[in-house]
């Protein structure tokens, strides 16, 4: 009765797996289970969360707060952030670190070793104290400093079935947000803001549609929690069925990026928002990936160091020459500071848009990602759904090492997903 | 003032969403399932979702000596007290044709079990004027049909039961809620073929507490059941006999 066949796919929706899957509600139902590699909420884009002819473990049930002394949080993997967020903002403390989205749960910010917006934190992983490991129904528990710790921190699962983790909070330093929010008018003021901001959480989101004198226009976001009633969290907003194919049409998006980019007025606005609203603005669209229609989408996220910050820009003109863009386009600092072999974030700039899945973007995401690499930067395995393993050998010089401590884990490749072998990343 | 609910079945997952809804309400809540392991990690959860106080106990609906204690326990607290039953178990109605023994368990688990251990806890709610019992049925009690008339018979014998108590209750001013979930995505039901219109647990627990506030006698969950069940009850039964759904 464990297992039942079903077919799935990453938060993109461009790529699916067909298997069994298991979706346990007790730690004595899931220490029962044929090993398997584990999924949280979906929320990676590509294929990390699947295992096509395999089976799959979803975590999402298990989700309980287990403990919570001194900061310190215990909880169950599958407890989402947003979750998190919202049971210990009242007692003022919120997740050290958190994604784009509050459905990222406990277990899949490790094995991805998300960031977020306060990138001077460092990622998720860095606020780790242990995690418990399930390997081949042994209960194993990995420390900050092990090979173990660093190989599990953003080793998208391949060292054990991630049960529960300890991680510290931090105080909320308020009730809401405050936001300020800027004009960005081009690139160059764009990247100069972005590296003077000394506000605790920056982003930009970013017109991947202006060309010209406009290329990299956007708006800046600074904020810092302030003690003030934020204004009442609208609920969401479903999203019932896909959006036909005209609705990102080049025309649309670019009059909608423009649209957006005038909604703050020329001198900047400050605003209150509610924790939520800020953290996971694009929570309040349930299943807002459906926006892409039925083939889905890509997200493309690279970092590049500041040095060089000129080579993002050839990318982003790429982009914009290409008019395959949708309004959703992030820019934003990212620091060196994180916790695993495997980590994404390096320092430097970081820019993700998202394109609808196709030949086209197919194609473009393929050069972006030769940019990238010939930047000395790489690209973030939680978007991953086309690259190459030698592409991401050569962006991630730890990989031979975590391969090496991901055999001693996992030692029949029993963790193994759509992602780890199409990348061929275990391979010693 | 405060309330303690006592939970059986606190395992399920139905049970689990309920719990945390009057938790954070900073109710206080007496878990009762065979898990204890299990029950102690909700009930932390509990605590920390602002649970008044928690705490884990066992219940067998199939052992009436784990009763006793559960009333008693209940009898200790102060303010008002009340019990939402999530217990029950459905076996496949293959399984029974093969074994009708299973059927002795099944009744107990989804009526007989939980109706006693009510019947010993209901002198203590009307001594103290009030409480609310929550009892989950299921749309499948209100008619037997050839794939889960066992089931459905056991829940149709509880609705019975939650109707008569309801009768003595509101009397001492308590008040009894009959929820009939349609089909809820729970472990239960995870590879149970054929299930439609499948709802969270969570949205089941923001109903059944709705329900409770506004004191509703009977309620469908998700709501819509309510109508679909309607059409099926008046379905003559000539016709019915034939049918298979």
């Amino acid at each position: 009765m464990n297992w039942r066949p079903d077919t799935y796919t990453g938060w993109g929706r461009a790529l699916s797996a067909s298997g069994d899957v298991a979706r346990p509600e007790r730690q004595s139902t899931l220490d029962a289970l044929e090993v398997a590699p584990a999924c949280g909420r979906r929320r990676s884009y590509g294929d990390a969360c699947l295992n096509d002819a395999g089976r799959m473990v979803d975590m999402s049930r298990l989700d309980r707060v287990l403990s919570f002394e001194d900061g310190i949080l215990h909880a169950e993997a599958g407890l989402r952030l947003g979750e998190i967020m919202r049971l210990f903002a009242q007692q003022g403390w919120m997740p050290a670190v958190v994604p784009g989205t509050g459905f990222a749960t406990v277990g899949g910010a490790i094995a991805m070793d998300v960031h977020g917006k306060n990138h001077a934190a460092g990622t998720f992983g860095c606020h780790v104290e242990e995690i418990t490991l399930l390997q081949n129904g042994k209960r194993v528990t990995a420390t900050p400093g092990s090979d173990l710790f660093r190989a599990t921190v953003g080793g998208m699962g391949q060292t054990g079935i991630i049960a529960s983790a300890k991680m510290r909070l931090a105080p909320a330093g308020g009730s809401a947000m405050s936001v300020h929010e800027r004009r960005m008018e081009n690139w160059d003021e764009f990247t100069e803001e972005l590296a003077n901001s000394q506000a605790p959480y920056v982003v930009g989101w970013i017109d991947a549609t202006a060309r010209g004198a406009a290329l990299g226009r956007g708006i800046l976001e600074e904020a810092a929690p302030v003690d003030r009633n934020p204004p009442p969290h609208k609920g969401p907003k479903g999203m019932p069925i896909d959006a036909p194919g005209f609705a990102l049409s080049p025309a649309i998006v670019r009059t909608f990026n423009a649209a957006y980019f005038r909604r703050v007025p020329a001198i900047g606005r400050r605003v209150t928002r509610s924790f939520g609203d800020f953290f996971f603005p694009l929570d309040r669209i349930q299943d807002w990936n459906k926006l892409y229609g039925k083939k889905g989408f890509h997200q493309f996220q690279c970092v590049v160091p500041d040095e060089s910050i000129p080579a993002l820009r050839q990318m982003l003109e790429v982009i914009a020459g290409s008019g395959l863009a949708s309004p959703l386009a992030v820019l934003k600092r990212l620091s060196g500071k994180s916790a695993g072999m495997m980590s994404f974030p390096m320092e430097g700039l970081t820019l993700a848009v998202d394109f609808r899945a196709g030949k086209a973007a197919e194609t473009l995401i393929g050069r972006l990602e030769e940019m990238t690499l010939d930047a000395g930067g790489r690209i973030y395995l939680a978007k991953d759904a086309l690259s190459a393993p030698t592409t991401i050998d050569a962006m991630y010089p730890d990989r031979a090492a975590w391969a090496a401590a991901v055999a001693m884990a996992d030692p029949k490749g029993a963790l193994e997903t759509d992602m780890t072998r199409r990348l061929e990343l275990r391979r010693t | 003032m405060s309330e303690t609910w006592l939970i059986l079945g606190a395992t399920s997952s139905m049970a689990r969403a309920f719990v945390r809804s009057v938790s954070e309400r900073g109710d206080a809540v007496i878990l009762a399932g065979r898990d204890i392991v299990d029950m102690e990690a909700s009930a932390t959860d509990a605590r920390l979702r602002g649970a008044s106080d928690a705490v884990a106990m066992r219940f067998d609906a199939r052992d009436p000596e784990t009763f006793g204690p559960l009333v008693e326990a209940m009898e200790a607290r102060e303010g008002m007290l009340s019990a939402a039953v999530f217990v029950g178990s459905m076996p496949q109605q293959s399984a029974i044709d093969e074994d009708p023994s299973l059927i002795d368990g099944t009744i107990i688990d989804s009526f007989t079990g939980p109706s006693r251990l009510l019947q010993m806890l209901a002198p203590a709610m009307e001594a103290r004027g009030g409480g609310t019992v929550v009892g989950v049925g299921s749309v499948a009690g209100d008619r037997g049909r050839v794939g889960n008339y066992v089931y459905g018979a056991a829940k149709a014998g509880f609705h019975t039961y939650l109707s008569g108590l309801r009768n003595r209750l509101t009397r001492a001013g308590g008040h009894v809620v009959t929820v009939k979930p349609g089909f809820v995505d729970t472990a239960m039901t995870w590879n149970v073929e054929g299930m439609f219109l499948v709802a969270q647990p969570e949205r089941v627990a923001t109903d059944i507490l709705r329900a409770v506030d506004k004191k509703k006698n009977v309620i469908y969950t998700p709501s819509f059941w309510w109508a679909i069940m309607t059409i099926i009850k008046l379905v003559p039964e000539p016709i019915f006999k034939k049918l298979s759904i």
